[in-house]
């Protein structure tokens, strides 16, 4: 009776039951575009059409995609060792720095191939800083990470104003931002992986840094679950009494992983800056740390369900920004309401039609293996 | 009026794919004691949810005095007569006896009115069934043995006719047992039926008038206690015969392996839960430590295998001293010869949510064999756990299982073989049958035996006395963080029963 839930299939568990939580969000959004007098349908047609109708189109939605996979999987490292980091907004945001300063400085003489390794690692080491101060304060002081990396967003947000306003900006400009890089700071397009799908990239920024994020991925797994590090954070995460009694010990742990969190949350700052706008801008980050958590939630924390929950969002992205310019009643503050349905029914929500799932596999599973399934308790 | 207190006919539930219980008929008759037995998961606590209004079942009648009856509820359990005294009391601690009898029962809006009801009403009970308690104590004040009395008198305030008791004894010195046995007794004189859930042999001998056996969600038999026996009941809940003594040989102790020498510690709070205890173990030998569960066996366990930091004291292992006042890595401590089975497998020993395999490596997982580098061997660990799986008979035999799906023997069965066969010099336990099936506690004396056997220095802990009896060579009782007394194994169960009460030990300490 520890588990009230009967355990299901693996494809139920993983695919059809976020597939209904996604359904139902859906529904429910259709209901609010109704209440505004539109046609939920249409809205639909344009949201799917706005995100995947053209490669231009698609081209920005996994351009969005690429910077959620990053705080998604920084948001996810952390869940796993049993941390909430609700901080990637802020190590984004400092990650950008490192992005910067590799630019600004070898832009004109390099190529982008070699800038590119500078900007990764200059972006990680930025993030992880941000993020070690959090965890050690954690692991030394006891201050709980989920406060921590609230307040140190906020201090990042101001850290970044004066860098940007007194610093970093340009003499006699008026904008907020770095210079704009030259060839050397600016990450090819992959229009050739749209053109083996016979797609034209159009104007959308979709650049290498995608492949980095799906690298990125595979290390994350490989970390988890397939090194000793990764046994140590699943230990903690799962029981901390237990990682006492087999000697892990939680101060080491917590800033190591804390680190690698924000070391991930700060390569999203590669997507904007080096892929799209080629300059550092007052925040860029725009939300993309706290979406991270959503598609943490979504994905179960595992970099397979991550990659598309992060495509998902940025469908949402992308196509709420299609609604918002074809159905004038629909404002973007509406795409939100969308958007945190979503949220709301798979990640909060997740358990709520799973008893009534639940209950359809056991009377299917009744009928044929019943026998076979039932534990010796 | 018929004879027939409750009669559940039919009744089935299922958890999703579990079938909690199979088409249950039970009987039970007015004015007798009633005992439910069966292994962990056999189905008890569900069959007894249904009946108290926790769940419903899927089908099937519960028969109250010949009327069927629903009950969607425990307020509805309430008003057909059941009570129920849970295995964890549901009091509220810093309340007085008065106050948590008559929560929820309160027949006023103004409190003063119920209160004064209420005295008159707890007075009446406590004569009429002898179960004195002073009414303005604070619960916390109270002894466990007290505590269960209060939960007896929320039943009968609320004119509960059948009782239903779940694992009463398990946090009961045995003379707070025969106490408790004692009131049963009386109750079912003044004609209450009693329901005893347990999965205690000898207390269903005890007590019981008859006794219904469950078996993997079914009810296997019923029986006159008279007209059965302990070995008949262990077979019916086992399904097969079971050995129930531990046959051991003479014990051959050799060098002092683990010393303790006036050993302090404080918990969280600064209470001091273990109180300058000394005492030795020596290769070949089991050292049973007695003692109701709470007089600090388990912070001393901790302290010694470096998960607490003790205040004082010295601990040697293999006579080289453990700095147990400082920080100690419990990784140091195994790789020095020490292997630690805890009390609390689901929640220290184990990580539930892991595979088989991957509970196989928990704190040996430094090791090289288990690694490639920084990466885990995947291979090795699956090759390790499936040897141990063979050799420990783990059922189902399934490595990439989680754990949470093993059943309670099996999960001991998990972690005894990851510290077994390391081969340390000194093996500490912990309850090594706490929550375990009667099948698999015959498999897992039989290994502490055996390492005993091969010059191992084994401490055992346990909150059953009989397993402490039957297995260790010598015997030492703890009551309130102190040694009060060593003991050999043939020691009575009466003597060591006052040792754990307290009793006798605090006349030693004052001669």
């Amino acid at each position: 009776m520890s588990n009230p839930y009967a355990k299901l299939p693996a494809w139920a568990e993983y695919g059809l039951i976020p597939l209904v939580n996604l359904i139902v969000a859906f529904l429910v959004a259709g209901l609010v575009v109704l209440l505004v007098g539109e046609n939920p349908l249409s809205a639909a047609y344009h949201m799917i059409n706005g995100a995947f109708g053209r490669g231009e189109y698609i081209g920005f939605t996994l351009y969005y995609a690429t910077t959620f996979i990053f705080t998604g999987l920084s948001v996810a490292v952390a869940f796993h060792a049993g941390l909430f980091n609700i901080g990637s907004e802020g190590q984004a945001y400092i990650g950008g720095i490192g992005v910067a300063l590799a630019c600004l400085w070898l832009d004109r003489t390099m190529p982008w191939f070699v800038v590119f390794p500078l900007a990764i690692i200059g972006s990680a080491a930025f993030g992880a800083l941000w993020a070690f101060l959090p965890g050690w304060l954690q692991a030394k002081r006891g201050s709980h990470v989920v406060i921590t990396t609230i307040m140190f967003n906020f201090i990042a947000s101001s850290l970044m104003v004066y860098l940007l306003t007194r610093v970093l900006k340009p003499l006699g400009q008026m904008a907020p931002q770095t210079r704009t890089f030259e060839a050397g700071g600016q990450l090819p397009k992959l229009d050739w992986l749209m053109s083996i799908f016979g797609l034209n990239l159009g104007n959308s920024p979709f650049n290498v840094s995608f492949l980095l994020a799906l690298l990125a991925a595979f290390c994350v797994w490989v970390l988890i679950w397939r090194t000793k590090l990764g046994y140590e954070m699943r230990t903690m995460g799962h029981s901390p009494s237990a990682a006492r009694y087999a000697g892990i010990g939680e101060a080491r742990i917590t800033v190591i992983v804390m680190m690698i969190s924000g070391g991930l949350a700060g390569m999203m700052a590669l997507n904007p800056i080096m892929g799209e706008q080629y300059r550092m801008q007052l925040d860029f980050v725009q939300g993309a740390g706290f979406v991270g958590i959503a598609v943490a939630l979504m994905g179960r924390s595992h970099p397979a369900g991550i990659i598309p929950a992060a495509v998902l969002f940025g469908m949402l992205y992308q196509g709420g920004a299609e609604i918002a310019f074809e159905m004038p009643a629909i404002s973007r503050d509406m795409i939100v309401i969308i958007q945190g349905l979503v949220i709301l029914f798979a990640g909060a929500l997740e358990n709520m039609f799973r008893p009534a799932i639940g209950r359809v596999f056991a009377s299917i599973g009744r009928r044929s293996v019943a026998a076979a399934q039932t534990r010796g308790a | 009026m018929s004879d027939i207190a409750i009669e559940l006919r039919g009744i089935d539930k299922s958890f999703g794919l579990v079938h909690a219980n199979k088409n249950i008929n039970l009987t039970v008759r007015k004015g007798t004691i009633h005992g439910i037995i069966g292994e962990n998961g056999a189905g008890k606590s569900t069959l007894m949810s249904i009946l108290y209004g926790f769940y419903q079942a899927d089908r099937g009648d519960i028969v109250i005095d010949g009327n069927t009856v629903t009950i969607k509820d425990p307020n509805a359990a309430i008003a057909n007569g059941i009570g129920m005294v849970h295995q964890h009391f549901m009091l509220v601690e810093n309340f007085t006896v008065l106050e948590n009898v008559m929560l929820g029962a309160e027949d006023s809006q103004i409190l003063n009115t119920s209160i004064s009801k209420a005295r008159v009403e707890l007075k009446r009970l406590e004569k009429e069934y002898a179960l004195e308690v002073n009414p303005d104590a604070l619960i916390e004040e109270l002894p466990v043995g007290l505590q269960q009395r209060v939960e007896i008198l929320k039943a009968l305030y609320r004119k509960a006719d059948i009782l239903i008791l779940d694992e009463p004894t398990g946090v009961l010195t045995p003379p707070e047992a025969d106490h408790l046995f004692r009131i049963l007794g009386q109750l079912k004189d003044q004609g209450k039926t009693i329901i005893f859930i347990t999965h205690k042999l000898r207390e269903i001998m005890a007590i019981t008038d008859e006794v219904s056996v469950m078996r993997r969600g079914e009810m296997v038999a019923t029986r006159k206690t008279r007209e059965t026996s302990v070995e008949e009941l262990a077979e019916l809940m086992v399904g097969r015969r079971v050995l129930l003594r531990v046959e051991k040989g003479a014990a051959n102790p050799g060098d002092v392996k683990l010393a303790v020498e006036n050993l302090t510690v404080r918990d969280g709070r600064g209470v001091t839960m273990v109180d300058n205890v000394s005492f030795n173990l020596r290769a070949g030998e089991i050292v049973g430590i007695a003692g109701v569960a709470g007089n600090g066996q388990s912070e001393l366990l901790e302290a010694i295998s470096g998960i607490r930091k003790a205040v004082s004291g010295k601990v040697l292992l293999n006579g080289q001293p453990i700095d147990v006042t400082a920080h100690v890595d419990p990784r140091e401590l195994r790789d020095r010869g020490l292997a630690h089975v805890p009390e609390d497998r689901h929640h220290v020993g184990l990580v539930l949510k892991f595979e088989e395999a991957e509970n196989g490596i928990l704190g040996y997982h430094h090791d090289k064999r288990y690694l490639n580098g920084v990466f885990l061997n995947t291979k090795a660990i699956q090759a390790d756990a499936e040897e141990k799986i063979k050799k420990y008979d783990i059922r189902p035999p399934n490595a990439r299982l989680k754990t949470a799906n093993f059943s309670g023997g099996n999960q001991q069965k998990i972690v005894l073989a990851r510290e077994m066969e390391r081969g340390p010099d000194v093996l500490i336990i912990g309850q090594p049958t706490r929550g375990v099936d009667v099948g698999a506690i015959e498999f897992i004396h039989k290994r502490i035996i055996e390492m005993r056997d091969q010059g191992k220095a084994v401490l055992l802990v346990s909150v059953e006395l009989d397993e402490i009896r039957a297995l260790s060579d010598r015997i030492i009782v703890m009551f309130a963080g102190r040694v009060v007394g060593e003991r050999d194994p043939d020691a009575t169960e009466g003597e060591l029963g006052l040792l754990m009460a307290g009793v006798e030990g605090r006349k030693e300490a004052a001669e």
